[in-house]
């Protein structure tokens, strides 16, 4: 090996300086700048989320006017949907994760992986920079042709959001080529870990859907700016052409949120029940069974658009085998549990919340594969609340569960455990409170994006804002514990949880070079029989 | 009972299809709460019976094929019943049977507009008779809307530039909120209506031309009330829907081409097309001429140009309001 380590040097330490950070090639620091400023997007969207629930509140006008509102939502929805959720598990973990789980050095184009973050930063920089050109007032959906006569900036929102894809193509490329051919020695198919499996079918999603709604986007700005007729009746176009298009993207976007998600849920398992996992193949295949199906549902978002009765039939019928790979993964995911030994460590508490709350998700997505019912209660809080439990619930309890189990590993820092179990209480308690008054709300028929609202819906409305503040107050405390973590917390060992990935066997941080010695995989991810000798 | 105790999570059934409606959705409920409890139930057991202890033994289970195939076959058969039972009940919400009232909707930013078949218009407030279905026309005059009626279960987007449909038959007299539910702009949460639901005697007497006071109405609920000088009647006692169609036809120049008799001039005649297949220059056969391939036709002449004919005739778009292209269209169904 052409550079070896000196004691105590790692990647975070052994080049110093922002530019060093601004040019890297390293796998493990590109993740991280991307958890940093994702984290940052997260933030900007959580004070958008509690302007919002502040104003529902009460009804009327409660600190905000209806355009505000709407232009609240408009960014609440576009940055946590483009610049969080779709990126977080797969840019940030994927990244610092996938690679040193395979055994490798680094990804198979550092280059292209850096260029990436940069595609990242300029789109979101780009999106952004509508908050102080003419705020945008679409909601994140841009449905036509609202979206094409509004005179707020929705150009470059649409803009950002079509460079930002790149990136999401660019890294899925990346992902794919270093899964197929940086395993390390022995590490075959059915060794990989649950993680780089989910990273794999998300990647595949990611690469074939997001050009669609680039495209898709890019024709909306061009109607915009030049007047051709695609969406807008008026100019001879198909407003419901633009839905066709955009939720046959924006569906599979949500397995691209979910999956990466259950993947982390899949490592949890087994490490803290200290056993293998119940079912590796089936949730294996579950993931490619629901990342196939992905892009055969989208008509599931249009029952009421006026598209035709045989779509309609069609689109639920498919819809429904959702379920069926989901429940397996679940089902899995509790039987692991079985015959274990159980450590209650921050990270298996976020997967079960993250059971805790996917179900909920999941069952209500029935409601709303059926058609009959979907009539009802498509467009209203209802829907809020689905969507919630499981992009939130699903992707940022998942991430919170990576956040908590990758720590020691990526900061090389041990955090407070009971700081922790008090932000877990207030977030995965706030996050209930939140939104399942907003189900019943739904259910009674409150339309979704309502500025206003009748008065009998206004109790539900309070309970939601308080779980929101409970929410806030969660996120604002582990912040100040993980900071603290970082500037003062204790040394992490290599291995703190025992955990048989790759990642766990070399130094926390890692070497610049994530191994010292090029590891050989001679067993399963979940084989903890070493651990036990 | 088991639909009873989520009869607060449910507006009131304004109609027998809500009734069937909320069955469905408490069988849904019950169903995800069984799921969900079981799910719960096992963690919470395995958790406490599976904490880590000193020396405590891990029995390595990774799979157990009779428990993963029962937990695929089972909520496979579950799932296909919800989808069975939800498409039959949605036939039902969404064909309105043959001898339906219609009343057609013009969505804008942001109010909703009714027109009747003798031609009155309201805003924000329709009255529709109880037990008797009424199907609404639904379209809109700028960017998406949604007529949501939640009472009676039933939604359908407003789209600018075609018709969809909604129906239902109210059994609840009395007052039902309308709410748009497709995000619209500034208003969007403020573009309200009501549906009147009223009895068959004050139902004769609308027909008839007389005004209906919602106030009145809304308080007492079946005592017939006539008010000329209540409710906003944009148009009272003018020609009727086919009759405003008929004039329409004249000033808009389309008798020039169109006759209404069945002779030939130089387009198809409008006489008895409306719901009868229509064969097209191309070859292909338009099933029905419902109200969009006639919105189409006056509003984007070639793209469906009848057999037989040659494309001379020019474009209406933008030319024809939406209460004047629900006139043609009625008065085009009136000569059948």
């Amino acid at each position: 090996m052409a550079h070896t380590s000196h004691a105590g040097e790692n990647y975070l330490n052994h080049e110093k300086g922002i530019w060093s950070w601004l040019t890297t090639v390293d796998h493990k620091r590109i993740g991280v700048m991307y958890l940093l400023c994702i984290l940052t997007f997260f933030f900007f969207g959580g004070i958008a989320a509690m302007l919002i629930r502040a104003e529902l509140f009460h009804p009327g006008m409660t600190i905000m006017t209806a355009d505000q509102y709407n232009k609240t939502f408009t960014y609440h929805g576009t940055i946590m949907v483009f610049m969080v959720v779709v990126p977080l598990i797969p840019a940030a973990f994927g990244n610092f994760v996938m690679p040193m789980m395979l055994g490798a050095k680094d990804v198979a184009f550092p280059k292209l992986n850096l260029a990436s973050w940069y595609l990242f930063m300029a789109g979101a920089a780009v999106a952004l920079a509508t908050l102080v050109i003419n705020q945008v007032d679409t909601g994140w959906t841009f449905y036509t042709p609202y979206s094409i006569r509004t005179t707020t900036s929705t150009t470059y929102m649409l803009l950002g959001i079509f460079i930002m894809g790149f990136s999401g193509i660019l890294t899925s490329l990346n992902f794919i080529a270093t899964i197929h051919k940086l395993r390390a020695p022995g590490l075959t198919w059915g060794r990989l870990p649950l993680f780089v499996w989910a990273t794999y079918a998300t990647a595949i999603v990611q690469l074939l859907a997001t050009p669609v709604i680039a495209l898709t986007l890019f024709l909306v700005l061009l109607e915009r700016t030049t007047g051709i007729g695609i969406f807008d009746p008026k100019l001879g176009g198909d407003p419901v052409l633009f839905q066709h298009f955009f939720w046959f993207y924006s569906h599979p976007a949500v397995y691209i949120m979910a999956l990466p998600a259950m993947g982390i849920v899949s490592e949890m398992m087994p490490v803290y029940s200290r056993k293998q996992i119940f079912g590796y193949w089936p949730i294996a295949l579950a993931t490619f069974g629901i990342a196939l199906v992905a892009f055969v549902v989208w008509g599931h978002h249009m029952f009421v658009s006026g598209q035709s009765e045989l779509a309609n039939f069609l689109f639920s019928f498919i819809t429904m085998f959702v379920a069926i790979p989901t429940g397996v993964k679940v089902f899995s995911w509790v039987a692991t549990l079985y015959g274990g030994q159980l450590h209650f460590r921050m990270g298996l508490l976020y997967a079960f919340a993250f059971i805790f709350v996917f179900t909920i998700g999941g069952l209500t997505g029935v409601f709303l594969a059926a058609l009959a019912a979907d009539v009802h209660l498509t467009d209203t809080y209802f829907v809020v609340a689905h969507f919630h439990y499981v992009m939130v619930g699903g992707t940022i309890m998942g991430m919170l569960a990576g956040l908590h189990h990758w720590f020691p590993k990526i900061t090389g820092k041990m955090y407070s455990e009971s700081w922790a179990k008090v932000s877990w209480f207030l977030v995965f308690g706030g996050f209930n409170v939140t939104f399942f008054p907003q189900f019943i709300l739904g259910s009674q028929g409150m339309p979704r994006r309502y500025y206003d609202y009748a008065p009998k819906f206004q109790t539900l409305n309070e309970i939601s804002s308080f779980g929101a503040w409970s929410i806030g107050l969660g996120f604002v405390i582990m912040a100040i514990y993980l900071l603290h973590a970082i500037f003062k917390g204790e040394k992490a060992p290599d291995n703190p949880w025992g955990a048989a990935t790759l990642e766990w066997q070399t130094t926390s941080p890692p070497s610049p070079h994530n191994f010292e010695k090029d590891p050989v995989v001679t067993h399963g991810p979940y084989d903890y029989s070493e651990f036990r000798k | 009972m088991l639909v009873d105790i989520l009869r607060g999570s449910l507006p009131l059934a304004g109609s027998d299809i809500a009734r069937h409606w909320d069955v469905f959705y408490a069988f849904l409920v019950w169903i995800s709460v069984v799921f969900f409890v079981g799910v719960i139930a096992a963690m919470v057991y395995f958790s406490v019976r599976f904490k880590a202890k000193a020396g405590g033994k891990v029995n390595d289970v990774h799979g157990h094929t009779g428990i993963e195939i029962l937990w695929t076959v089972i909520p496979t058969i579950l799932v296909f019943t919800v989808f069975g039972w939800g498409y039959a009940l949605y036939r039902d919400m969404v064909t309105a049977p043959g001898d339906a009232i219609e009343i057609r909707v013009i969505a804008k930013q942001w109010l909703w507009q009714f027109q009747y078949d003798d031609g009155r218009m309201y805003t924000n407030q329709v009255f529709v008779p109880v037990n008797k279905p009424v199907k609404f026309v639904i379209t809109s005059e700028d960017v998406l809307h949604s007529f949501f009626v939640p009472n009676m279960r039933v939604k359908k987007d407003a789209v600018p530039g075609r018709y969809s449909t909604v129906w239902f038959e109210a059994t609840a007299k009395g007052e039902h909120d309308v709410y748009c539910a497709e995000y619209c702009g500034t208003t969007h949460s403020g573009m309200l209506a009501k549906v009147y639901a009223v009895s068959p005697e004050d139902w004769s007497r609308f027909i008839q031309g007389k005004e209906i006071n919602p106030q009145t109405l809304a308080a007492v609920d079946d005592q017939l009330t006539t008010s000329h000088a209540s409710a906003t009647p944009v148009l009272t006692r003018a020609p009727s829907l086919a009759d405003k169609g008929r004039e329409l036809a004249s000033t808009k120049g389309c008798v020039g081409c169109h006759s209404n008799d069945g002779s030939q001039k130089a387009g198809p005649s409008l006489k008895g097309i409306y719901g009868h297949p229509v064969d097209l220059a191309n070859g292909d056969r338009v099933a029905s001429a419902d109200e969009n391939y006639l919105r189409e036709s006056i509003e984007n002449p070639t793209a469906k140009l009848v057999k037989g004919y040659t494309p001379v005739m020019p474009t209406f778009q933008g030319l024809v309001t939406e209460p004047e292209m629900n006139a043609l269209i009625a008065y085009i169904k009136s000569l059948n």
